[in-house]
């Protein structure tokens, strides 16, 4: 907090020693984790190529593959982001419809509590029975349905957790219940549904890779991971590590980016500010 | 003595709860006449939140009649013949102070223009000129529970309802808001039906002070209350001020230990 009070009052050399103050510690964990693995773990710890590739092998196997990879790359993220997408937008519509009958929610959430004890990812070799092996959908279905649950719950729990002064409120302007849920119930679960949006961020990308190691289309991220480990180049294999988190770190600073703008009133978002 | 111009008009009204069968109001009879300020005042639990809304008609009596503007109350709210304040400000966090105040305009579907020259005219009633695009967590609870004032007179109700509005802030703010209430209440020709707990609050804006009595909740008496108009910071000081707070206390005092035994 002090940090940023300075760069309030000073001026561009304040703004420059608050922000290396907030991020310099995470920079020099970073470095130090860079050390380890260049240096530390092959050389001091001894640790063996095929456990762990020393980093600038990681780094040449991704620069010598780059267009194998980035073309790998853009078919996974095709893959978690359609099924961040579908995910998230059936389980939006799902805690609507589930919030404003909530009979039908008492009626459906024990199922889908249940539902929710299903290992999503052994439905792999399932989904490819019904999409074929190389379809991107089969992916896609994998990644929405890992994307679902979360969203749902928690959005749903935004929307149910207005303030009851509130409702009141609307109700003392003879607000029918269509009203309530646009001007009150949605804007009041954005919060909610953003912290969603950022767990299910990162297991569409889970959903996506694992989905590809049960056969997805040759050129994918996942079976460049699994052919890359039959042949031993474990280099590769880490290369296309890097770029799957790389990817996923995407897509999470994607949401973030968009429940900044999106909610800026939020306590969570101002405090940063 | 309900008359055809009475802005709220209640008869033979009771309210039992279902869960405990706790009776909440008994028989209550009132008439509110245009331009009244009138202050329900009672121990906690007397019933006189619960009074003010079944007069919103944001809960159900289950006997008796509440008439507002000559209508049955449900008819009242649907029509939305009164603006409602908490004791909570209950302002929507992600709307700016502007925008917090047009909320009853847009549902009321007012286009832009019109709802953008009213809120400007309420921001200088509320004495917030300069805060109409900031957000309610960049001001204090007085200044917020201005904006609540601002957003419920914005459609210009006949009635205004006020359930402890004042209730959470410190002694200074009160009573600097309540000297502005009488301004806006004496700028706009509201009639207003006000819940306090503060004998003082409700003596120095009130035109008649109504005292209940605790479980069942019964109107034990009214204090009719002639302090000039208007009414300044002086009031306060005046001997007759201090006479009707002696004469409302007493009142209180006399409910209170009549209840005390059965209770």
């Amino acid at each position: 907090m002090s940090a940023i009070a300075v760069t309030d009052t000073d001026g561009g050399l304040g703004r420059a020693s608050g922000f290396a103050r907030t991020w310099l510690p995470a920079i020099l964990v970073f470095g130090i984790g860079l050390l380890c693995w260049q240096w530390i773990f092959p050389d001091v710890l001894g640790v063996k190529p095929f456990l762990l590739p020393r980093l600038s092998d990681v780094i040449d196997a991704l620069w010598e593959n780059r267009d194998a990879l980035l073309t790998a790359a853009w078919i996974t993220f095709k893959e978690a982001f359609g099924g961040l997408v579908l995910g998230s937008s059936v389980a939006v519509i799902a805690s609507l419809v589930l919030a404003r009958w909530r009979p039908l929610g008492n009626a459906l959430i024990p199922y889908l509590i249940a539902a929710n004890a299903i290992p999503v990812i052994a439905f792999a070799p399932i989904t490819n029975a019904w999409f074929g092996t190389l379809s991107p959908w089969s992916k896609i279905v994998i990644a929405a349905a890992l994307c679902f649950f979360p969203v749902l719950v928690n959005t749903l729990r935004g929307l149910t957790s207005v303030h009851p002064a509130s409702i009141e409120l609307m109700h003392a302007y003879a607000c029918p219940q269509r009203t309530i849920f646009w001007k009150l119930r949605i804007p009041a679960s954005m919060p909610y549904l953003f912290t969603a949006l950022k767990i299910a961020a990162v297991l569409a990308m889970i959903g996506a890779v694992v989905g590809d190691y049960f056969g997805g289309s040759t050129e994918s991220l996942g079976v460049q991971i699994q052919s890359a480990v039959a042949l031993s180049r474990y280099e590769i294999a880490w290369a296309a590590i890097v770029v799957a988190s790389i990817l996923g770190s995407v897509l999470y600073g994607a949401v973030a980016c968009a429940e900044r703008l999106v909610i800026r009133w939020h306590p969570s978002v101002r405090a940063v500010d | 003595m309900s008359t055809p111009s009475s802005v709220v008009s209640i008869s033979g009204l009771g309210k039992v709860f279902p869960k405990g069968g706790v009776t909440a109001l008994e028989n209550i009879e009132l008439d509110v006449q245009p331009g009244e300020f009138i202050s329900l005042i009672g121990p906690s639990g007397c019933g006189k939140s619960t009074l003010l809304r079944v007069i919103g008609d944001l809960t159900q009596p289950t006997s008796g009649e509440v008439l507002v503007n000559g209508k049955p109350a449900p008819r009242a709210r649907l029509d939305r013949d009164y603006g409602i304040v908490f004791q909570a400000a209950v302002l929507f966090d992600w709307r700016t102070v502007a925008k917090n105040i047009a909320l009853p305009l847009e549902l009321l579907k007012w286009d832009r223009a019109k709802r953008e020259a009213r809120v400007a005219e309420m921001l200088d009633l509320v004495e917030l000129k300069d805060f109409g695009s900031h957000y309610p967590w960049q001001l204090s609870g007085g200044m917020q529970q201005r904006v609540s004032i601002a957003r419920a007179l914005s459609f210009s109700p006949a009635l205004l309802l006020m359930d402890e509005p004042f209730g959470a802030l410190d002694e200074m703010t009160r009573e600097r808001l309540n000297l502005e209430l009488l301004s806006i209440w004496a700028e706009t020709r509201s009639t207003v039906i006000f819940v306090t707990h503060s004998i003082s609050e409700a003596v120095f804006l009130s035109t008649r002070v109504v005292v209940m009595s605790p479980r069942p909740g019964r109107i034990a008496g009214v204090v009719d209350i002639d302090l000039p108009q208007p009414r300044g910071v002086r009031a306060r000081e005046e001997p007759r001020f201090f006479e009707l707070v002696t004469e409302v206390r007493e009142m209180l005092h006399a409910v209170e230990t009549e209840s005390e035994p059965s209770a």
